[in-house]
């Protein structure tokens, strides 16, 4: 596709002009000398020229196309986002996860105080508690999502259900809660405290979520030896695998229901009163403790 | 730089808009690097050009979230996009409208025709902007905008042009 372009019967300028400055002279970015240089060239070229001609056509087309932008109405998020935040006012989920960071690092620090006196009790207690708070955050990051609450949605379960599993090396099921009122929407990965940690959500019809929080400590990238586990609340069972009563904790403006059965963990978080979450943990905990289909 | 970075908003939606192809993901974006932006307030002062700092904040979360997969991307690699055969001439009646060729470059030939078209960048400052070389920014200009040639107005390059080709060191 060599174009033959006639020579030019007397070259205007001496020195060569580089592929670099047809596009500086497309963009107005030579000094006025130059460019008076590179336009004599292209005089004599009207491939090159035509080149550049069309380099010109797209910029002017693409302005054409964009620029309407600066025009539409800024929406309300984005006149926010503008704005100098106040302290702790992101968006409303990580604002409320803040929030919530506060909340435990107070807590934190009364557990510190309280070890003062009362040191042996101390030893593991928060690190169980840290599974609840993960999962309030989980909860609250994700359930004020419009867009993207879950990665796999809920009319793909099988994928999601398959895709967890594999990811937390152990079969997962995602409970149905549509005699409590709540619908499967999906769920998704994330980095728990030391490995793969599954989030079911759910929602109910007046739009409120409901997140299921699991994971299996097989899983977790380092062996619990040590102080990790927090064992203090953990106690064998017959079988010689540590589980717990329910738990609740309330996080903010959220409540977390929370027990670990052998090697899994769940947490059951949502803005719902106590009664209410009593009843979803009890039924989360009958369907997932029923024999596999 | 005051409080407000309100009259920068226009200016990054339609870079953002051009960028991301639409408008969900394009606020998205905008968002993003407004908030990072306030995130780093602290370093303002020390911001010789705001646009260019503005600019590279979107790039980086944009370059990340191509990364993450979040935004649809077509698989692409440079040197065989380059070497795409012009179409047909019968072909030509549907040659791909302007945002559609747009979508097909590669994503950091993008980048640069955008800030050359939309935002008159001097090339200089587009360096900055993306952190590469001057040379690799008119390396990808040119690619660019030949390739774009070629998806709009069905016309190959003229490698047997008379003006002389740049090495290009990257």
């Amino acid at each position: 596709m060599t174009s033959a372009a006639p020579p030019p019967p007397s070259p205007p300028a001496g020195i060569p002009v580089t592929e670099a400055e047809l596009h500086a002279y497309a963009d107005r970015q030579l000094t006025p000398e130059r460019a008076a240089e590179v336009a004599a060239w292209l005089a004599h070229r009207p491939d090159e020229a035509a080149r550049v001609r069309a380099w010109e056509d797209h910029k002017r087309e693409l302005r054409a196309l964009f620029d309407p932008v600066l025009d539409e109405v800024v929406p309300p998020a984005l006149q926010r986002a503008s704005r100098r935040p106040a302290p702790w006012s992101g968006r409303p989920a990580l604002a409320a996860a803040a929030a919530l960071l506060l909340v435990l690092a107070a807590g934190g620090g009364g557990w510190a105080l309280r070890g003062a006196h009362d040191a042996p009790q101390l030893a593991a207690a928060p690190r169980a508690s840290d599974f609840a708070a993960r999962a309030a955050i989980a909860h609250t990051v994700y359930a004020p999502e419009v867009k993207r609450p879950v990665e796999v949605d809920g009319a793909h379960e099988e994928q999601l259900v398959t895709w967890l599993s594999r990811r937390l090396g152990a079969p997962m099921r995602a409970p149905h809660l549509q005699s409590l009122g709540y619908a499967l929407e999906g769920g998704r990965l994330l980095p728990g405290e030391r490995g793969p940690v599954a989030q079911f959500m759910y929602r109910d019809e007046a739009g409120h979520r409901l997140t299921l929080y699991v994971s299996n400590e097989k899983t977790a990238a380092a062996p619990t030896a040590g102080p990790g586990l927090a064992n203090a609340d953990l106690r064998p069972n017959g079988d010689g695998r540590a589980d717990t009563a329910f738990r609740f904790a309330s996080e903010g403006p959220v409540n977390v229901f929370w027990w670990v059965d052998g090697p899994f963990r769940y947490a059951i978080t949502a803005p719902a009163d106590r009664a209410a979450l009593t009843q979803v943990a009890a039924e989360v905990y009958r369907q997932l403790a029923a024999p596999q289909p | 730089m005051s409080d407000d970075l309100a009259p920068w908003v226009p200016r990054l939606r339609r870079y953002a808009r051009a960028l991301a192809g639409n408008r969900d993901d394009a606020d998205d974006l905008v968002q993003d690097t407004l908030e990072r932006a306030w995130s780093r307030a602290g370093l303002w002062r020390n911001v010789v050009d705001m646009r260019a700092w503005l600019f590279a904040i979107m790039h980086n979360l944009h370059v990340d979230a191509l990364r993450r997969g979040r935004l649809a991307v077509v698989a692409f690699d440079e040197d065989a996009a380059d070497a795409v055969a012009p179409p047909p001439q019968a072909a030509r009646a549907a040659m791909l409208d302007l945002q559609g060729a747009l979508d097909r470059l590669a994503p950091e030939q993008r980048e640069v025709l955008l800030l050359v078209a939309l935002e008159d960048m001097a090339y200089a400052d587009i360096a900055r902007t993306l952190g590469i070389p001057l040379g690799t920014v008119m390396s990808r200009l040119s690619r660019g905008r030949e390739r774009l040639r070629l998806l709009l107005d069905g016309t190959p390059s003229a490698p047997g042009g008379d003006a002389v080709r740049l090495k290009v060191v990257k």
